[in-house]
């Protein structure tokens, strides 16, 4: 079996342990807490990629561990933005939160709508998230500010916006104006790291639309500015998003 | 206190709870053990059964007949009545609270009607409604999304240790608080277990996720609750060897082989689930490896069709199924068993304490499970045993309990954390699978059982002289391993045992020693009741 080392801070330790590069980073995750180091702590559950708790970082890239083979040096690290909580696992609850802000939920059910296949098709990859959050730990914005609604729960806020079964999206265009969709800049790196496929920066473009449609408009303009500009500080660049 | 607590949050759970809130209920709670959307409803992808008759002529009646049909004379009828005829309304208030069900075209007039249904296994008609390739997930995050409109509390990452009973009334529920490492008594007027099967009992051997324990059913088990018909474990024909992850049965259907290592195929794929079951076991038992082979459809009929499956099947096989056979092993998928309850929902023994979902024998599965039937049952069942949970609270007078129950557990917990660093406890949780695949498989006898009854019996002995390895009481992965651990070697003897005495074959259940159904001795539920200590 070919052998590879990986790197991960324990205990604000850097520990390096031996797996083998045939089997899912979860599998040797699971390797090294039965034979190795029982402390070792992550989360993860269904291992096929559908129950979203396993993604964490490696090399600074989003991963699902059930998803991933591990490859010589490999670093491995918590999701960012979240708050660690030990090795490997973060705490979700604040990023759950986000979707209660996103008021990202079926309102009002309009009882005369019959929905066709392309109704379907409108939300189908929007309501395949698994709820990683790994499109969560990708985004720059929470470099800067920690109350931004962020990439997943507005992608679901468009998915309902999106079903013809709702009488009025005004509820969730309401409630996605402050530190939600202008906030975003547009960098495209939740759609990158999204193991699922979906796409947040274009849902974050579909609900700037719908805003300015229902009234609202880029409250950024009156600094003359199509987005907010952060500068370079924060090690990337909007304008090339 | 608490007027309901939800103890789980999988489609069982979060429809109990979203129930609980349409009955009037105020303050309602939903514990787990793992994060909120962590359940093993999200795996499911098949489809969910309900006589919409779509796409096909169906009637109720149809589906109650194919249900009883599977169930060999196990089922409560009654039950099947009431799970079959609710199943086109729990379609309808899923289609209300939003999932995005698939569609088909129609000229009809009624949102339901526009509802596409595939077929699955044992259905006599296309039945099961459908969302894509991710039905259970989308339910359950619709149903998760609701619970959050209606402020329904969370108690993250609670793990349920055991019962509080007085008089044979339920009081509350002690829980491990995982993030703080500390016992937590919870108050409530009623109390629903939500908690999910024990099919991670055949570790390394099922497709179910880490932690499908069987904890609701353990501690149910300890309170004074029987359970019933826990001998039935349904496997499914077709998981990767290595990964145990499930291969839909859809491969076989666009025209796969089953073959052994010398290529040769040994059984009609296309034969019921429990007949392709016991031609590969007995194949196994000669010493072949079985294979599933779909080279011969070529490439491009392989990416179009099966896109998801050739994704997982390189990943975890490192095998490409374009060019190799893919190596293959039944594994456990679903268990029939579980608490005992009555036609409310509520368990006899402990008033106030409600049981619904994979954890509980509601007694419509009978012997064998009809693929869609389970995610009909949470949600039907979830929606009437959240009602039936509201109502009772209003016969319930506030009374706080005296004893400091929560002690008791603290001891306990602090045993486990006397020597964290004697040998790994993890080998026995390999142990068990390997003994329970190997003995109360797909094929069982006399011998076999009572050699997985000693060992188990001594695994179960044995656990004292294993330690968790980790000493910190904050979020201790280890720690939740261990208890679910701890559970697991409780009900497995008790299982087993219902094994032994049922000699007979029927539905899940095969004795090699008794090959044929025994109408006369065994139409009949083996229910049992715990006699042990608390903590053991
Ligand atoms: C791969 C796969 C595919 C399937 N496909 C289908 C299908 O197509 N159609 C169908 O009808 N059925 C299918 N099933 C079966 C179906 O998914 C399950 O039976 C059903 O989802 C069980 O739901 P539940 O709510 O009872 O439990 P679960 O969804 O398992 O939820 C259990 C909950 O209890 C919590 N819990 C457990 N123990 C504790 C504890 N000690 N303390 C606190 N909380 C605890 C867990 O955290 C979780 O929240 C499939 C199953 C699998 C494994
Ligand atoms: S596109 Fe928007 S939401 Fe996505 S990562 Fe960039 S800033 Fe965040
Ligand atoms: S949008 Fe993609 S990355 Fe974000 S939570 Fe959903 S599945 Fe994960
Ligand atoms: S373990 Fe469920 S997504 Fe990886």
């Amino acid at each position: 079996m070919d052998k590879v080392l990986i790197k991960m801070m324990q205990n604000d330790k850097e520990t390096i342990y031996k797996v083998s590069s045939k089997q899912t980073l979860l599998a040797a995750l699971y390797e090294i807490k039965e034979t190795q180091n029982a402390s070792l702590t992550f989360n993860a559950g269904c291992r096929a990629s559908v129950c979203g708790t396993c993604a964490m970082r490696v090399n600074g890239r989003e991963v699902l561990a059930c998803a991933y083979k591990p490859k010589e040096g490999d670093f491995i690290e918590p999701l960012a933005y979240h708050t660690k909580v030990r090795d490997l696992k973060v705490d979700k609850r604040t990023t759950l939160d986000t979707l209660v802000k996103a008021k990202a939920w079926l309102h009002h059910y309009n009882e005369t709508t019959q929905l066709t296949p392309k109704d379907e098709y409108l939300t189908e990859r929007q309501s395949d998230c698994i709820m990683c959050e790994s499109c969560y730990s990708a985004c720059p914005v929470f470099a800067v500010n920690s109350n931004f609604i962020g990439p997943f729960a507005l992608t679901r806020a468009y998915r309902y916006v999106e079903d013809r079964r709702e009488k009025s999206t005004t509820y969730i265009i309401d409630a996605i104006q402050n530190n939600g969709v202008w906030d975003c800049t547009l960098c495209g790196e939740c759609t990158i790291a999204c193991p699922k496929g979906i796409d947040p920066k274009n849902d974050i473009v579909m609900l700037r639309t719908k805003s300015v449609q229902q009234g609202y408009s880029d409250p950024n303009f009156s600094f003359g500015f199509g987005t907010p500009d952060f500068g370079r500080d924060f090690g990337f660049d909007p304008s090339t998003g | 206190m608490l007027d309901v607590l939800v103890i789980g949050s999988g489609g069982a759970g979060l429809s109990a709870a979203l129930a609980a809130k349409e009955a009037g209920a105020e303050h309602i709670a939903i514990a787990s053990k793992f994060p909120p959307m962590q359940t093993q409803t999200t795996m499911a992808q098949g489809g969910m059964n309900a006589a919409l008759g779509n796409l096909e002529k169906d009637h109720i009646a149809l589906h109650i007949d194919d249900t009883l049909k599977a169930g060999r004379g196990l089922c409560d009828e009654e039950m099947v009545r009431l799970m079959c005829s609710e199943a086109p309304q729990s379609v309808a208030w899923l289609e209300k609270l939003g999932v995005p069900f698939s569609r088909i075209k129609t000229t009809e007039n009624e949102a339901l009607s526009t509802i596409a249904q595939r077929y699955l296994g044992g259905a006599s008609v296309k039945r099961a409604c459908y969302a894509q390739d991710y039905t259970g997930l989308k339910i359950l995050h619709t149903l998760y999304d609701q619970t959050r409109k209606y402020n329904i509390i969370y108690l993250y990452e609670y793990f349920l240790l055991d019962l509080i009973v007085e008089d044979g009334y339920v009081r509350g529920v002690l829980f491990w608080d995982i993030a703080h490492g500390e016992v937590r008594t919870v108050i409530a007027k009623s109390v629903i277990l939500a908690t999910g099967g024990f099919g991670a009992m055949y570790h390394n051997h099922t497709t179910n996720m880490y932690g499908t324990s069987g904890d609701g059913i353990a501690a149910a088990f300890r309170a004074g609750a029987m359970i019933s018909d826990m001998e039935f474990v349904q496997f499914h024909p077709t998981g990767l060897y290595g990964s145990n992850i499930l291969i839909s049965e859809s491969a076989r259907g666009e025209g796969g082989y089953l073959v052994d290592q010398k290529g040769e195929r040994f059984v009609d794929e296309l034969a019921p689930r429990d007949v392709v079951v016991h031609a590969i076991y007995e194949q196994m038992n000669k010493g072949n490896r079985i294979y599933l082979d779909l080279r011969h459809l070529g490439k491009e009929k392989l990416e179009s069709l099966l896109p998801q499956e050739l994704a997982l099947i390189r990943l975890h096989e490192n095998i490409d199924p374009v060019f190799e056979p893919i190596p293959i092993k039944p594994v456990v998928h679903y268990t029939m068993g579980g608490i005992d309850i009555d036609k409310t929902m509520e368990i006899p023994t402990i008033k106030g304490c409600f049981a619904v979902g994979e954890c509980a024998n509601s007694k419509v599965h009978g012997a064998n499970r009809l693929g869609g039937n389970s995610l009909l049952e949470i949600i039907a069942f979830g929606r009437i045993v959240g009602e039936n949970a509201t109502n009772y609270t209003h016969y319930v007078r506030e009374k706080s309990i005296d004893k400091d129950y929560a002690q008791r557990a603290k001891d306990d917990i602090d045993n486990i954390f006397v020597d964290v660093h004697k040998p790994s406890f993890y080998s026995l949780r390999q142990k068990l699978g390997e003994c329970l695949y190997q003995n109360v498989g797909i094929i069982r006898d006399e011998f076999n059982l009572q050699q997985a009854l000693q060992e188990v019996t001594l695994l179960q002995a044995s656990l004292s002289k294993y330690g968790i390895g980790d000493s910190e009481f904050k979020h201790n992965q280890a720690l939740t391993e261990y208890l679910e651990l701890r559970n697991m070697l409780m009900l497995a003897p008790a299982f087993i045992s219902a094994a032994l005495v049922r000699q007979e074959s029927r539905g899940a259940h095969y004795r090699k020693d008794y090959p044929k159904m025994n109408d006369k001795a065994f139409l009949k539920h083996i229910r049992l009741h715990y006699q042990g200590e608390m903590y053991g």
